[in-house]
């Protein structure tokens, strides 16, 4: 717990230190960036021992806050959580130090409330605050053991990266996407007071052991309990329809703070459900029910409208709600297996739930990586401009198919270890539940057989259209590979995939303790089942060593065969059309017209097209464009109505001072009379 | 001896006699005489010899495409169980692994048509990705309901478990699991009514316009690995609709080739039979394949 508490000083100390280091934008890039990285190091052996060895620190400290305490512990749970978080934020602050660099030496116009512009240098340090106060508020929220503690470090959490998705504001739509999704985070937050306060009102206090031992007092209303911290937690974790500030987020913001807010922020949330389902005592199977068709839901939903993105950051932050679906599926199961007490279920369940929690975290992080490399070295993240970056970007390009795959959940990479535990999951389900539940476990199967191939289609062509074929603007020729402090995360991470994808099924004993602490099951009986997988999960190693075994030798015979061959060289073949040009190439929108015809009725895609005209066509252009159905269909009437219902209260503020003092006192008489009755 | 270790060569060699086994009742039906039985054979052979011709505008993905398919297909191969057999690869849930491993040779597929900048190969390939997202579904839930009917958890288990007596009690299932996956099978080997394999016009094809641009033993190596994946896709549809498996392994092995030859003819039939549907109707034959594996798992609920 030392190491624990002394990388937090460290992460703050060295945010602060940048702050005053301002002047120079490389030294607090360093000081900042090194006592992150510093941090993380220590955070990930404290972490990997603390799960070895089973020792689970926890620390306590007295707080002035009403009901608060500095109540923190390390759990089995806590520790897997925090694994990808310091992997993850190490590797994105090296990547910052690169990403940052460029980004503080190109001066940005800014609007002065005289109307005029001026240009100014973008200065690091607050940023660089923020991104340490971001990394110690999320290893806080999981470690927090104290309902306030847990809600101060939360906010804390969603305001850091408030500031660092408006850290771009001199771009179009930065400072409105960061409105989004303070409101959201926020309104989330409200709904998670009203958990804890509910919580607290039964167990008497805030800390949560005690909820934990006083889980029959509340045992009538724990349904509505879990429901709202479904949609309290949900809304950071991006369950849709709460996914709305996603897809405006995780674009503005600078790629390495979206690739840990995607990677590890939003599964905040998701410790959050899992946190609160421990405090709730036996849980009904209905509950796991409904994370299964939330997953389902967000699964298909998220990945069909990442489809019909074509600015890469936004099809990304939508691939992350389709994985949160995945996530969600999981866990559900999990759950589900939990309360009919078929340990398999819930075993695989779970195991595959967590393991894409860590999975999603690696190869999410590498993509957005990936998409800030190209936003840096192209220009643009319009997928359409793009074309041809692999001969230009050959790290970048082999890092980013190798994050395709794997978000894919194609073998060998890790996603596909994550997926199959789901799969089976679902599957023995359909085999031994009675009729309804196994109905919901193949709704599981069916849903998770729909993802895969929408998102295997999709990342095909984020990556066909991105890195392969020619150039189709002069963004994409003048591109160029990025410096080794981008590089060097983005090879870390791409070989996680590929060692994961092939180790992972021989360490899955390690995510016993884990699913111990969410089920309650005894460690004998979870090394039990999981000895019973053993054989599926040999098999699992096998195929992925076969893969790459097959593949060099035929890659071997080929190159023998060709080596005494003619092996020439032409242009691509048009039907004999000698002169293709970049331009007649498929586009990503020609690629998903098809999907989008197919899904118009949910996508609602708008077109704007002039067709040619005339015998002699000059002018002639197509675009479409697909904003959220939900934001546009619900949550933007919801706000307009609620303005307008409001508004009629505005008389109330009126910015006379002497007079709100005065509501202040009418407010406290009123109470006081209220107490007094 | 595990008799897998037997069918999986049998399976490596006859598996393009399959094709030619079509293209023969195909031209039955035109009334030609058609290409010799070992056509196949002779086109592999001379497309082995040659050298190879590739695009300027390719890079090392579309040289690593034949490969990684041909790698896939054959690791796919070792997980099916052929007349009643358990399979070289057998364990809980490997359904999942056989799909996601093809979808590794499809994933390459499709980025490898990408890679050569030609519209029409984006076209087959935007058309590929489409139809076998909407395969995977049907196919996924077809075995599920399989796998329920017999309590098997494995391909092994369940086409164990199938026997006479499953059409006997549970018959109208097992029909609606083998219509879905007669379509699964003719959508994933690119055969008529969802795609043509001897069209001459790149507009309307999808697996052909693919591989426009390889030539030589990259396209003999596609040849052959589409060639399996039809076996691939065959041998699961002829161990559910024909399961004979007595006590004699030798006869099991004739029934099951038999089948095997008869799949064959059926492909050939509906190719001479059918006409190519719009490509706007595939979709709907596709969901209609789910819509069959779905219901035959809700008749298996009771």
């Amino acid at each position: 717990m030392h190491a624990l508490l002394f990388l937090l000083l460290l992460l703050f100390g060295s945010g602060i230190l940048a702050l005053c280091l301002q002047k120079s934008a490389k030294a607090a890039s360093f000081v900042a960036a090194g006592g992150c990285i510093v941090s993380c190091l220590i955070g990930l052996v404290t972490v990997i021992r603390i799960l070895a060895t089973g020792d689970f620190p926890s620390f306590h400290a007295g707080w002035m806050v009403p009901y608060g305490s500095f109540s923190m512990e390390i759990d089995a749970l806590s520790a897997f959580f925090l694994i990808p978080i310091f992997l993850l934020a190490a590797l994105a602050a090296l990547y910052g130090i690169g990403y940052l660099s460029a980004a503080a030496a190109t001066p940005v116009s800014c609007r002065q409330d005289a109307g005029g512009t001026y240009l100014r240098k973008k200065k690091l340090g607050g940023v660089w605050f923020f991104y340490n106060l971001l990394v110690a508020s999320m290893v806080m929220v999981v470690a927090a053991r104290n309902a306030v503690l847990f809600l101060v470090v939360w906010e804390i959490m969603s305001l850091a990266s408030f500031f660092l998705v408006t850290f771009e504001d001199e771009k179009e739509g930065v400072i409105e996407a960061g409105w989004t999704y303070l409101v959201a985070t926020h309104v989330g937050t409200a709904i998670l007071f009203v958990v804890f306060l509910l919580l607290g009102r039964y167990a008497g206090s805030l800390e949560f052991d005690r909820f934990m031992a006083s889980s029959e007092d509340y045992s009538h209303i724990a349904g509505i309990l879990f429901l709202m911290s479904v949609i309290g937690f949900g809304t950071k974790a991006g369950f849709m329809p709460f996914h709305i500030w996603l897809p405006e987020a995780h674009p503005a913001a600078p790629s390495h703070v979206s690739a840990v807010m995607s990677g590890v922020m939003v599964k905040t949330g998701l410790y959050g459900i899992i946190r609160i389902a421990t405090f709730l005592g036996p849980l009904p199977a209905w509950w796991g029910v409904i994370l299964v068709v939330i997953g389902v839901s967000s699964g298909i939903l998220g990945v069909i409208f990442a489809m019909s993105q074509h600015d890469l950051k936004r099809l990304l932050a939508y691939h992350t709600i389709e994985n949160i679906g995945i996530i969600s599926l999981g866990l559900g199961l999990g759950m589900l297996g939990m309360s009919i007490h078929s340990i398999s279920l819930c075993v695989l369940g779970f195991g595959g739930g967590l393991l894409h929690i860590l999975n999603h975290a690696i190869f999410k992080g590498l993509l957005f990586l990936n998409a800030g490399a190209i936003l840096h070295s192209a220009g643009t993240g319009q997928i359409d401009e793009l074309g041809g970056l692999m001969k230009r970007m050959p790290w970048t390009g082999a890092t980013f198919l190798i994050g395709s795959i794997a978000i894919s959940g194609i073998p060998p990479f890790n996603g596909f270890i994550s997926e199959f535990l789901i799969y089976v999951s679902a599957l023995e389900g359909c085999v031994s539940l009675h009729a309804h539940f196994a109905f919901v476990c193949l709704g599981g199967i069916c849903g998770l057989a729909l993802i895969g191939g929408l998102a295997a289609a999709c990342f095909s062509k984020a990556f066909g259209i991105i890195f392969l074929g020619e150039p189709r603007s002069e963004h994409g020729a003048e591109a160029h590979e990025c410096g080794i402090a981008m590089r060097i995360p983005m090879i870390v991470l791409a070989f996680s995939c590929m060692a994961l994808g092939l180790l992972l099924p021989f360490g899955m004993g390690f995510l016993s303790p884990v699913i111990g602490v969410i089920t309650g099951f005894s460690q004998q009986e979870l090394h039990l089942h999981f000895a019973a997988y053993s054989g599926t999960l040999n098999v699992l190693v096998v195929t992925g060593f076969a893969i790459f075994v097959i593949v060099g030798i035929l890659a071997f015979i080929r190159s023998r065969i060709l080596s005494n061959r003619t092996v020439s060289s032409s242009v691509t073949w048009d039907c004999g059309y000698a002169q293709p040009m970049p331009r007649m190439q498929y586009t990503a929108s020609s690629f998903v017209q098809p999907f989008t015809s197919l899904f118009a009725l949910i996508l609602r895609t708008r077109i704007t097209y002039s067709p040619p005209q005339g015998l002699f066509p000059q002018k002639s252009s197509f675009h479409t464009e697909t904003p959220d159905r939900f934001r546009e269909g619900l949550f933007r009437p919801l706000f307009e109505g609620i303005n307008r219902g409001l508004s009629k209260l505005r008389w109330l503020q009126h910015g006379r001072i002497q007079l709100y003092v005065l509501y202040i006192a009418l407010i406290l008489f009123i109470l006081l009379i209220l107490k007094l009755w | 001896m595990n008799a897998a270790y037997l069918h999986l060569p049998v399976a490596l060699i006859f598996a393009p006699a399959l094709l030619s086994v079509i293209n023969r009742i195909k031209a039955l039906f035109a009334g030609r005489t058609g290409p010799p039985l070992l056509q196949p054979y002779y086109d592999l052979a001379k497309l082995l010899k040659k050298g190879a011709v590739y695009s300027r505008t390719t890079t090392w993905v579309f040289r690593m495409n034949p490969i990684i398919g041909l790698s896939a297909v054959l690791v796919a191969l070792a997980f099916i169980p052929f007349a009643g057999s358990v399979a070289v690869l057998a364990t809980k849930g490997d359904i999942f692994i056989l799909a996601y491993v093809l979808g590794l040779a499809r994933f390459f597929l499709i980025i490898a048509a990408l890679d050569a900048g030609s519209s029409f190969e984006g076209m087959g390939a935007s058309r590929e990705a489409q139809f076998s997202a909407l395969t995977e579904p049907a196919f996924l839930v077809g075995l599920a309901a399989v796998s329920r009917a017999t309590g098997g958890l494995s391909l092994s288990e369940m086409y164990g478990a199938l026997s006479f007596q499953t059409w006997m009690s549970i018959g109208p299932i097992v029909l609606l699991v083998a219509a879905a996956f007669l379509i699964v099978l003719l959508t994933e080997n690119a055969r008529i009514p969802v795609d043509d394999p001897n069209t001459h016009l790149e507009l309307t094809m999808i697996h052909e316009v693919m591989v426009l641009d390889y030539s030589g033993p990259d396209l003999a190596m596609i040849f052959y690995a589409s060639a399996l994946k039809l076996w691939i896709f065959g041998s699961l549809l002829v161990g559910l609709v024909l399961p004979i498996h007595g006590a004699n392994l030798w006869l099991d092995a004739l029934a099951a080739y038999g089948g095997m030859v008869i799949m064959a003819v059926c492909v050939g039939v509906i190719e001479s039979c059918m006409a190519r549907l719009r490509l706007l109707r595939i979709p709907q034959l596709l969901v209609a394949a789910s819509s069959l594996s779905i219901l035959a798992f809700l008749l298996l609920l009771r």
